[in-house]
């Protein structure tokens, strides 16, 4: 069985090197073979750009070499996929080459697109690239006090990051010394400062207890650098020195153009995993368009359904696990404190109050994700 | 040609299903309707709410087995 795996973040990567150690003997005796293909060589660990803009973490520590992660009887190219003939059981990469399947998984990612709200792009620091988090915590650096406020776009990766970018900034702030010359104001899309309740039960005293100010119904329509405001859907408006950004992000292009989703999400059984009409096309991480979030332990939770499920298609014909809609959410309540949420499709979170234990356990999570990428943990 | 477009938030505790249908409405057209499906009681509230805000319109809601089901059609 031919295995095509498109796209090495967390997703695919996972998936494959679990798949490769689950038909280790298949792959030696050529009854299976499993093929990555990749925007890049590098793979980046994205939760720790949130690290980047606020100093607290370097480029360098955010990479690794792709085929450094992955298991040696993964064969790997760096050849973006352009088209997707889904009919004929094959795709065509930007080298012109194409490369036909048996099974195919799309972990293509999503991108953030602050371009969407006339505005935004321009006035706005956001952290979901390298640049952009250099270029933000430079501005932080450069800042000296004033009104900051966050923004919030619909959907977007990393549900905790609101929270996450709101507490470290309060504690940064602190630090410097300019906490009293400085006014946060929170925004958030719907009627609660989180979208998860029981997160938002814990969120809105924090604030409160801070002098965090907070907005609720708050979605983005537009920014007004002149006058440095932002405008909401709702019909309100709030002012900045400084505003952060939360963009709204999309699918990527190539899903896009080939059809294949709207606004680049492709619509994905959610226990299977397979794209819907197609048994034989799956889909993992921030690409599907399931009601869950866009997070890397998403990614990693599917990964390992879909490997588990591919693996036993290989050796028996058929698969065996639903997945559960399982995520795992570190929140980080502040440069020192932390909680964490878990939850399914069918049990709501139960977050504890933050403590020290909870922070340096995702400091040490954010060194072994390298491991976790291996599929060792 | 108006179309009604199904938002399955069944299950969705984050993002929820007022965030899924903010997402679906930047895809749909002026006129469609969305459809909701919540497990959650608590959207038969928040979604109209929402909608009444930023004037769009709540055509209805039922609720079915467990399921509520919000029907609104987007106007601007």
């Amino acid at each position: 069985m031919r295995i095509l795996v498109v796209g090495g973040g967390m997703g695919g990567t996972i998936l494959a090197n679990n798949l490769a150690r689950r038909l280790a003997g298949e792959l030696r005796s050529g009854k299976a073979r499993i093929t990555m293909l990749s925007a890049s060589d590098k793979h980046m660990y994205q939760p720790g750009l949130l690290y980047l803009a606020i100093g607290r973490a370097t480029p360098d520590e955010l990479y690794r070499d792709q085929r450094s992660l992955l298991e040696p009887g993964i064969e790997f190219h760096v050849d973006p996929v352009e088209q997707f003939q889904l009919d004929k059981n094959q795709v065509t990469a930007k080298s012109g080459k194409t490369y036909a399947y048996d099974v195919i998984v799309i972990a293509t990612g999503s991108r953030p697109v602050a371009e969407e709200i006339p505005g935004l792009a321009q006035n706005a620091e956001q952290f979901y690239t390298e640049e952009s988090a250099l270029k933000m915590f430079k501005r932080l650096q450069q800042f000296q006090g004033g009104r900051v406020v966050i923004a919030v776009g619909v959907p977007h990766k990393c549900p905790m990051a609101p929270l996450e970018i709101t507490f470290m900034l309060y504690d940064y702030f602190k630090d410097r010394g300019i906490l009293d010359k400085t006014k946060i104001h929170y925004t958030y899309p719907i009627g609660r400062t989180h979208s998860l309740e029981n997160v938002a039960k814990w969120a809105t005293p924090e604030m409160e207890r801070l002098g965090i100010t907070y907005e609720t119904l708050f979605n983005m329509k537009e920014v007004d650098g002149a006058k440095k405001v932002v405008r909401s859907e709702e019909g309100s408006e709030a002012a900045f020195d400084l505003l952060i950004t939360i963009p709204a992000h999309r699918g990527m292009e190539v899903i896009e153009k080939n059809g294949l989703g709207q606004r680049g999400f492709i619509p994905t059984h959610r226990h299977r995993l397979n794209m819907e009409g197609r048994d034989n096309v799956f889909v993992v991480g921030d690409t599907t368009n399931l009601p869950i979030s866009k997070a890397g332990s998403t990614a990693h939770f599917e990964a390992e359904a879909l490997a588990e499920n591919i693996a036993a298609m290989v050796k028996m014909g058929t698969p065996v696990r639903d997945y559960d809609g399982k995520v795992f959410c570190f929140i980080e309540a502040g440069k020192d404190r932390a909680t964490y949420a878990m939850f399914n499709y069918q049990n709501p979170p139960d977050p504890k109050a933050p403590t020290r234990a909870v922070h340096w356990f995702k400091m040490a999570y954010n060194k072994l994700y390298w491991a976790s990428a291996r599929g060792l943990l | 040609m108006t179309t009604r477009k199904l938002v399955d938030a069944r299950g969705s505790f984050c993002p929820g299903p007022l965030m899924e249908l903010i997402a679906a409405m930047k895809a749909a057209q002026i006129g469609d309707e969305l459809e909701v499906l919540s497990t959650d009681k608590g959207s038969a509230n928040e979604i109209p709410e929402w909608i009444h805000k930023v004037k769009h319109e709540h055509l209805g809601t039922k609720e079915e087995n467990g399921v509520w089901h919000v029907v609104v059609r987007k106007a601007k």
